[in-house]
């Protein structure tokens, strides 16, 4: 998703959006965002509906003193639900014990300002939110400001701002509390001065999460626990072949058990299935286990992961469409074949599996609807759901819900999930319907980081650098058929399966990339960093490869490769030099392994300490170097590198695939497809930030893509094998 | 549908549900405590785990019928236990949450592990903390937080 998506990027430019002040009647100050032609007056509708809180406002200054700030974006580990109200607030000057966070609704003024819809994904909440959230912040603190200087009688320059208090000449100071009802009658100025950096006292400094005392105590509510009057829980059988269709079913067995309230087919994105609704769960996943379903699976493609990869490679052998095409094509064939490598990778479909299994809450009235959803994609579930329930979007009040992680599972172009709510709750009208995809449901449902070949050929110059360079990717495009693909297929190649590689900042004279888009009957998804889970992969262990034979220091050897104007990544390559020392004086046994990447504009540099115990790789500790820009909370950040670095060790499980046999997905649950647990990852991982007040950039997904290939380095130098397939089944 | 007498943090609860039903749904849908987690059940990523009778146990593999009059224990009443108090508060100490949906069960491990083992290696955390999966892998800063918890133990 690195590829801007403004699906709405005309619209975009011929709003003007706008703040306003108001006071409301539960009192204070409240901060809106109102966009001068709404969407329902676009469609003919003349008369914008009157927006309330808080479906457009940012911040609400209270006459109680806290300030709550709206968070536009879903909160599922990231942190952005800390991160963004500290930006704010630095510039509101705001006493940071008194904020509160809230995530946002679905609503126009909350899109991602760079995408153009309401989402989190392309690492983008912070880059993106950075500079608006600090003019709300600004904007809020200069008109509590100007209604001090008017009590005070003197002009806004004479005074200063601290902890939610606004002090004036002689001594006077006052409480933002007391000063928001005066402010609301403000104008909210145009422009507004925003901090130097020197000055801020949130942004930058470790700040400790607002969820943290909530998720510890079992206090916090994920979308899984919400519990509303009369509500019903659902479950759904899908087909065991994706696409297949209901022929008929049996429920007597299913209806007869105490609970159980309506059995009935449904349509699917893909296929039918059979909706099992009751007034608990563990009734209505008993019932769909006794449904009797005569499925029709004919017309419909059995995918087969072994199939597949012998397709693939085939494939793999001719040019596809080309990404980048640089140099000389044919300077490869001028090479000779000592002096060449050829490299044929493959990679396996990847559940993301968020420990939250998927959900969807939904109440239809008939001439509105209220839906309750931990959402990536709030605009896209919230127009799915409309549709299926025939009104219009802002006729489905939408509330964000805190999710139980995501990885991008949560953000489905299709909606599939809440689609399926949708459809339930339609039936069952006047009645909250919770859907609940159990983990099996999750792990044989698709929507999967696709599986992958890369045949790459490499042809190394007298200096031991590369010369020439030819790959070509295969694999499902994840956007082909849907409205993205307009923005992120280019040239018959979906970015999303090149980047990392055709963007390369490795400077080969003669580079060539191309990929192959094959259909198949299998649901695809970006999984956290997307393309880059496999491309760094490819890159990192074959310029390690080069490295190795030109019998260079591998960060050497990588510093020589990089452009000139590779800043970032030169920058974390030398931060990582120098605090991997440990590197050189390893124990007995151990191999050190290097991988660097950039990506969604972020550079990491990785080292770890790789020994084998029982067969397997065992990671002792790795040391990461990141630039990230600015680093809005390095708290957050190290946080986000230290553990997305474990969340890549997923891709090197022995049981790290999901694998398909006669269109049936032979994994289950977490006994088949297994993620990382606490043993498989290193005890230590030390982050170094390099020092920027450069803009911020992402840190969501740049962690994922280093490990693997690091480890896999660090196991040649143990084995003398080059692992070139993914999940590392053996040794 | 059978009539069950459980006592959950320290309080007598009786709940009315098919004998099969497993704790773990008992106590979110019956009793509406959401602290602890659905994520597998067949007990394969411990978000579910509480305390029956002081052991750390899966709840979502444990049909409501067998708990007998055993105690349990779920994240919403560990505070009670200065041990349990001492553990979240070395969470919250050292940021470890993420997503933090698996962090309840993580804390029950933690609180079950460090009661049986006051000071325990890096080994013996793998091995009681190694069937609860954290799938945003925050399990750099479990384990300071277990460490850190066990040092203000003495």
């Amino acid at each position: 998703m690195r590829a801007a998506i403004k699906l709405e990027s005309d619209l975009q430019l011929t709003r003007r959006s706008f703040l306003r002040a108001s006071a409301i009647a539960t009192g204070g100050l409240l901060v809106s965002l109102y966009l001068d032609i709404p969407v329902s007056a676009q469609e003919g509708n003349q008369a914008p509906p009157a927006k309330v809180y808080p479906p457009d406002a940012f911040v609400h200054v209270r006459p109680d003193g806290k300030i709550v700030i709206q968070v536009n974006r879903l909160e599922f580990g990231q942190g952005v639900q800390t991160a963004l109200p500290m930006i704010l607030a630095d510039e509101l000057d705001a006493d940071w014990s008194q904020v509160i966070a809230e995530l946002a609704p679905a609503a126009d003024v909350y899109k991602d300002p760079f995408f153009g819809i309401q989402m989190v994904g392309g690492s983008g909440s912070i880059a993106h939110s950075f500079k608006q959230y600090r003019e709300l912040g600004a904007k809020t603190r200069a008109m509590l400001v100007a209604a001090a200087a008017d009590r005070w009688h003197v002009t806004s320059d004479q005074c200063r701002t601290e902890n939610s208090v606004v002090y004036g000449p002689g001594n006077r100071s006052a409480r933002y509390a007391d000063l928001a009802k005066d402010a609301a009658h403000k104008p909210v100025p145009d422009k507004v001065t925003l901090k130097n950096p020197p000055d801020f006292r949130l942004i930058g400094k470790p700040v400790k999460r607002l969820d943290s005392r909530p998720k510890c105590d079992g206090s916090q509510k994920f979308g899984l626990d919400l519990d509303l009057p009369k509500m019903k829980i659902a479950v759904v059988a899908h087909p065991p072949v994706f696409g297949g269709r209901v022929k008929s079913f049996d429920d007597k067995a299913a209806r007869s058990l105490t609970g159980v309230r309506e059995v009935f087919e449904i349509p699917l994105a893909n296929g039918s299935g059979v909706a099992v609704v009751a007034e608990k769960f563990w009734p209505a996943k008993q019932a769909r286990d006794l449904l009797k379903i005569d499925w029709d699976l004919s017309g419909v493609e059995h995918a087969d992961s072994a199939e597949l990869q012998a397709r693939y490679k085939q494939l793999a052998g001719a040019t596809g469409n080309v990404a980048v095409a640089r140099g000389d094509e044919k300077a490869l064939d001028r090479i000779p074949a000592a002096r060449r490598i050829v490299a044929e990778y493959e990679f396996p479909y990847l559940a993301h599996t968020p420990m939250e299994p998927l959900n969807a809450t939904v109440r239809f009235d008939g001439d509105e609807a209220e839906a309750w959803v931990p959402s990536q994609f709030q605009t896209m579930d919230q127009m799915t759901i409309a549709q299926v329930l025939g009104l219009k979007p802002d006729k489905v009040t939408f509330h964000t819900e805190f999710a139980g992680g995501g990885f991008g599972r949560r953000a489905v172009i299709d909606s599939h999930v809440p689609r399926e709510a949708a459809v339930i709750a339609k039936r069952l009208r006047g009645t909250p319907v919770k859907l609940i995809w159990t983990r099996e449901d999750d792990v044989r449902g698709g929507y999967y980081r696709p599986l992958h070949v890369h045949r790459v050929e490499i042809g190394i110059g007298p200096d031991g650098m590369p010369s020439a360079w030819r790959h070509v990717i295969v694999g499902q495009s994840l956007v082909a058929g849907t409205p993205f693909a307009a923005m992120m297929i280019k040239n018959g190649v979906d970015n999303t399966a090149v980047e990392g590689a055709a963007d390369t900042s490795y400077q080969i004279p003669n580079f060539h990339v191309s990929a192959h888009h094959p259909t198949v009957n299998v649901p695809v998804l970006w999984w956290r960093s997307v393309g880059n889970t496999h491309t760094a992969f490819v890159m990192e262990t074959l310029v390690d490869e080069l490295a190795t034979r030109a019998r260079m220091d591998p960060i050497a050897y990588r510093h020589k490769l990089l452009k000139d104007d590779a800043k970032k990544l030169r920058s974390v390559l030398d931060l990582l030099d120098e605090k991997s020392a440990w590197r050189k004086r390893l124990p007995k046994g151990h191999a050190i392994g290097i991988a660097v990447h950039e990506c969604f504009d972020t550079a990491v540099a990785c080292a770890v300490d790789v020994s084998l115990e029982n067969k397997r790789p065992k990671i002792h500790r790795a040391t990461v170097a990141v630039n990230c820009g600015l680093a809005v909370n390095p708290l957050t950040v190290e946080s986000q590198f230290q553990a997305g670095l474990g969340f890549g060790i997923t891709q090197l499980m022995a049981k790290g695939a999901i694998t398909l046999k006669d269109g049936r997905v032979e994994q289950r649950n977490f006994d088949g497809y297994t993620p990382p647990y606490i043993g498989d990852v290193p005890v230590t991982v030390d982050v170094h930030i390099v020092p920027s007040t450069e803009a911020p950039t992402g840190c969501g997904e740049p962690p994922v893509p280093v490990i693997s290939p690091a480890v896999v380095n660090a196991l040649a130098k143990l084995t003398g094998k080059r692992y070139r397939s993914l999940p590392l089944v053996s040794l | 549908m059978a009539t069950f007498q459980l006592t959950v943090n320290g309080q007598r609860k009786e709940v009315d549900v098919d004998a099969s039903t497993p704790l773990l749904w008992v106590l979110r849908e019956d009793l509406k405590m959401t602290g602890t987690k659905y994520g597998c059940g067949i007990s394969a990523c411990g978000a579910c785990t509480v305390h029956v009778d002081g052991v750390a146990t899966r709840s979502c593999v444990v049909p409501v019928s067998l708990i007998g009059n055993r105690p349990i224990v779920t994240i919403e009443g560990v505070a009670q236990d200065p041990m349990g108090r001492k553990v979240q508060d070395a969470w919250v100490e050292k940021d470890v949450v993420q997503c933090g949906y698996c962090q309840s069960g993580q804390i029950m491990s933690a609180v079950a592990l460090l009661k049986a083992n006051p000071k325990p290696t890096d080994q013996n955390i793998e091995e009681s903390m190694g069937g609860n999966l954290c799938r945003c892998a925050t399990y750099v800063r479990i384990r300071e937080a277990i460490k850190s918890a066990s040092q203000q133990l003495t």
